[in-house]
């Protein structure tokens, strides 16, 4: 047997190598190059002193808009939270409709028919997508059938996309053949939805499984990999999300195909949305400024990204009084 | 799909006042030269002069000289946590003044303002902080019970980092009790000219530090003056040689800081993203004036073309320009001379057959700008691959085992840096051992901190700064 060398240079035939066998994935995945951390976090920091002013702002600041999942993932959630929800995301502003509506709303999936029945009472509701949890999230601890009949559940009730969790247990026990599997199952279950596949980047805790874990969802047919369910700490840091549009960026290399990203979990302010938008515009280019490419997964956000962009409006700051709470 | 870009992000130049001409810096004020000669900072990034500055003569010099002689018994015998006192409050001054210092820095030297404001000036401050902290435990450093001061330190600095270079020679002389006379580099001698002020704003006792402007003589002067007991260069081989010659015989002590050309080896086990970023911080940061920088790239053969691929693509994305925005990556060579040394080197590569890749970036009409380039096909033999280019030109070459490797980048007159990439541990351990080189980096390059030793073997000099082991160039081990 001949010694694996370092899969710095990737060709298309490695990819369809990597899906043929258990033992053929686990090669794969073990030589892809390693991460550094130093290196990683510092190039992910001095991305993050990048100024981005006036039209550059203003321009960000739309674009992050229309690309928020914007969510509600509570045990408390109801069909009013839900209706409220809905209505936040086809006018975010009220009192200016030349906000854009953002691109989807994020539910569990007992509450997609809910989020249907509201956006559909809005004439702009019709281009905003329902994205529903599944699979046992955010733990991921279930059975694959409950997994998939999770995932059809939510699909049946209208979901336009679906958030799914790897199983973290699997992949840190080295069964990583279980992860892709399980991947391309809820794949299939999702039919014409859109799959997002979460990483759980708080639980994986090292670079090399965050790359390692992105490249087998890409290679089980995620349409976007995401970082964290936001339940768990250590979720959409710069570092991480760099890391995994590097990925996504050599997927394309490849393969010519795009696969798009999704940060989650502790994306508050708007300069921490400008600052992972300066990831893309630097890592995979601007092909991936757009919502069918980038998504970023909040719930407070929305209303940090209105007041700025009233700011850049009026030219000074409002009150909080000035964006709606939903 | 958006495109996407940014909007002009200037820094104000508003924080900085500069004076139309500016005298010597002697015995804590500023005089008028006794030559009565002025020489003029420019902008290399506009071509605007920026202020007049005196020429330091022999007369001059002797001044200087002689102030910091007279300052010397009392700063030596002053208790090391006094000392400290003095060099604690510089370097908060500097914090505080940080803005007007990064700015000036890069409106003397061209260099981006994000490079000034987050390395060039954070460090020179924390080398004050470092060395504030040894001056009342010098005795605990190793150099015997009592180590004592040399005496005058003649100091002379280049113009890639004036205001670093100026505090790696300024802060650990003062720590060990000696007083200064500082030339700095002909093109960059404003912010030392702002740092004589933080100086007096720190009520540093009067000829301490000495600051005397000016070109080559003045240089040479500070060198050659009997009332000198400690050099400290940093700059060219060719000058630091000369040096070398001129102080041959006399009672000085010396330390050498020259020239580099600092191999980057990447190993196929590599970290190859964050390499991809080393090799451009080892030789696009500060547009590659850098004695250290990694300006031979050495790749493992078997990764070559896909890296080389990577690393055009990473080049791309430079943002080369205007070194006042926030947003650049790459400003101005900091001279017209520079940049015509710059040409004329990598133009031997053209004529020797390395074949070119530069970036294809729009330059400013007017200032010195050079695109950062490299060369594929160099070999051992090539003058770019041999000699100092100090500028963003970087010489690709390749290896395919460790030995080679090592034989390659040890194949040079100079030893200053190196560079190591791979994710095997006893490897990196393996090239440390075996490079002839003053700093190996592993997985990282350009990192700079106080309380690491930096200097040369062979023709990149001797002597060391930082660290411990730097305060060995301004004490008497008793």
């Amino acid at each position: 047997m001949t010694t694996a060398a370092h899969l710095v240079h990737l060709a298309a035939s490695d990819l369809e190598d990597a899906r043929r066998d258990e033992a053929s994935l686990r090669s794969f995945i073990s030589r892809l190059p390693g991460v550094d951390k130093v290196g990683l976090e510092a190039r992910a920091a001095a991305l993050g002193t990048r100024s981005i002013k006036t039209s550059a702002k203003a321009q960000l600041i739309d674009l992050a808009i229309a690309m928020v999942d914007l969510t509600t993932l509570e045990g408390a959630d109801t069909t009013g939270k839900v209706t409220q929800l809905c209505a936040k995301a086809v006018t975010p502003d009220p009192l200016d409709a030349s906000v854009p509506a953002v691109a989807a709303v994020c539910v569990y999936g007992d509450k997609v028919a809910d989020a249907k029945a509201a956006l559909s009472t809005h004439p702009r509701g019709a281009g905003i997508n329902v994205a529903a949890v599944a699979t046992a999230f955010p733990s991921g601890r279930a059975s694959l059938a409950v997994k998939l009949l999770d995932t059809r559940d939510a699909v049946d009730a209208g979901a336009d996309e679906i958030d799914m969790v790897i199983d973290r247990g699997a992949f840190l026990s080295g069964r990583y053949g279980q992860v892709f599997e399980e991947i391309q199952h809820v794949k299939q279950a999702c039919g014409q939805a859109h799959l997002k596949v979460i990483l759980e980047t708080g639980e994986l805790q090292t670079y090399d499984n965050i790359k390692r874990a992105s490249w087998i969802a890409m290679l089980a047919g995620a349409d976007f990999i995401k970082t964290s369910t936001g339940k768990v700490p250590l979720a959409a840091t710069p570092a991480n999300v760099l890391l995994m549009l590097e990925a996504c960026r050599d997927w394309h290399r490849v393969t010519g195909e795009k696969i798009g990203m999704k940060p989650a979990g502790g994306i508050r302010t708007t300069k921490d949305a400008m600052k992972m938008l300066v990831l893309v515009h630097e890592t995979t280019g601007d092909e991936w400024l757009t919502p069918s490419l980038f998504r970023i997964g909040a719930s407070t956000l929305l209303n940090d990204l209105l007041m700025q962009r009233q700011k850049l409006r009026d030219g000074h700051y409002s009150s909080s009084r000035y964006v709606t709470n939903d | 799909m958006t495109h996407f870009e940014y909007a002009p992000a200037p820094e104000s130049r508003s924080v900085v006042e500069l004076k139309e001409s500016y005298g010597l810096f002697i015995d804590g004020e500023f005089v008028d030269p006794l030559s009565d000669s002025y020489l003029s900072s420019v902008n290399p990034a506009t071509e605007e002069v920026l202020a007049h500055f005196a020429v330091g003569s022999d007369a001059d010099v002797d001044a200087a000289v002689r102030a910091a002689r007279r300052a010397l018994p009392k700063w030596s015998k002053l208790p090391g946590s006094e000392r400290g006192k003095y060099l604690f409050r510089i370097a908060r001054i500097l914090q505080e003044r940080a803005r007007e210092f990064a700015v000036l820095e890069t409106l003397d030297n061209g260099k981006p303002i994000k490079e000034s404001r987050d390395v060039d000036v954070p460090l020179a401050a924390a080398h004050f902080f470092y060395h504030a902290g040894w001056a009342d435990k010098l005795e605990y450093a190793g150099y015997g019970k009592n180590p004592k001061p040399i005496g005058v330190a003649g100091q002379v600095i280049p113009w890639n980092f004036p205001l670093l270079m100026l505090a790696w020679k300024v802060a650990p002389a003062l720590a060990c009790g000696n007083t200064v006379v500082l030339k700095p580099a002909e093109t960059t001698p404003l912010t030392a000219l702002l740092f004589a002020e933080v100086c007096q704003q720190a009520g540093l006792p009067k000829g301490v530090v000495n600051i005397v402007t000016g070109a080559g003589a003045t240089g040479a002067a500070v060198v050659a003056h009997a009332g000198v007991d400690k050099v400290a260069f940093t700059g060219s081989t060719a000058v630091g040689k000369s040096i070398a010659a001129a102080i041959a015989g006399t009672h000085k002590r010396l330390t050498l800081e020259l020239g580099g050309k600092g191999a980057n080896i990447i190993f196929d086990d590599a970290p190859v993203d964050q390499a991809i970023e080393g090799i451009i911080n080892g030789i696009f940061f500060n547009q590659g004036h850098v004695c250290c920088a990694g300006s031979r790239l050495l790749l493992q053969e078997s990764i070559a073309e896909e890296v080389i691929s990577r690393l055009q693509h990473r080049m791309s994305t430079l943002r080369v320009g205007d070194p006042m925005d926030k947003n650049t990556d790459v400003g101005a060579i900091n001279s017209l001379a520079q940049l015509q040394r710059i040409t004329d080197i990598a133009s031997s590569g053209d004529a020797e057959g390395a074949r070119r890749w530069s970036v294809d970036c729009a330059l400013p009409e007017r200032g010195y700008w050079y695109r950062p380039t490299l060369f594929l096909d160099v070999t051992e033999s090539h003058r770019i691959a041999r000699e100092e280019i100090f500028g963003p030109v970087l010489a690709v070459q390749t290896f395919r085992t460790p030995t080679e490797a090592i034989e390659k980048a040890n194949n040079s007159p100079y030893g200053l840096s190196a560079g190591v990439w791979s994710d095997k541990g006893s490897r990196i351990h393996l090239m440390a051992e075996n490079l002839k080189a003053g700093v190996v980096w592993a997985n990282s390059f350009n990192k700079f901190d106080p309380t690491s030793p930096f200097g040369g073997y062979k023709e990149s000099g001797y002597g060391r700064e930082g660290g411990v082991a730097g305060l060995a160039s301004y004490l008497v081990q008793e």
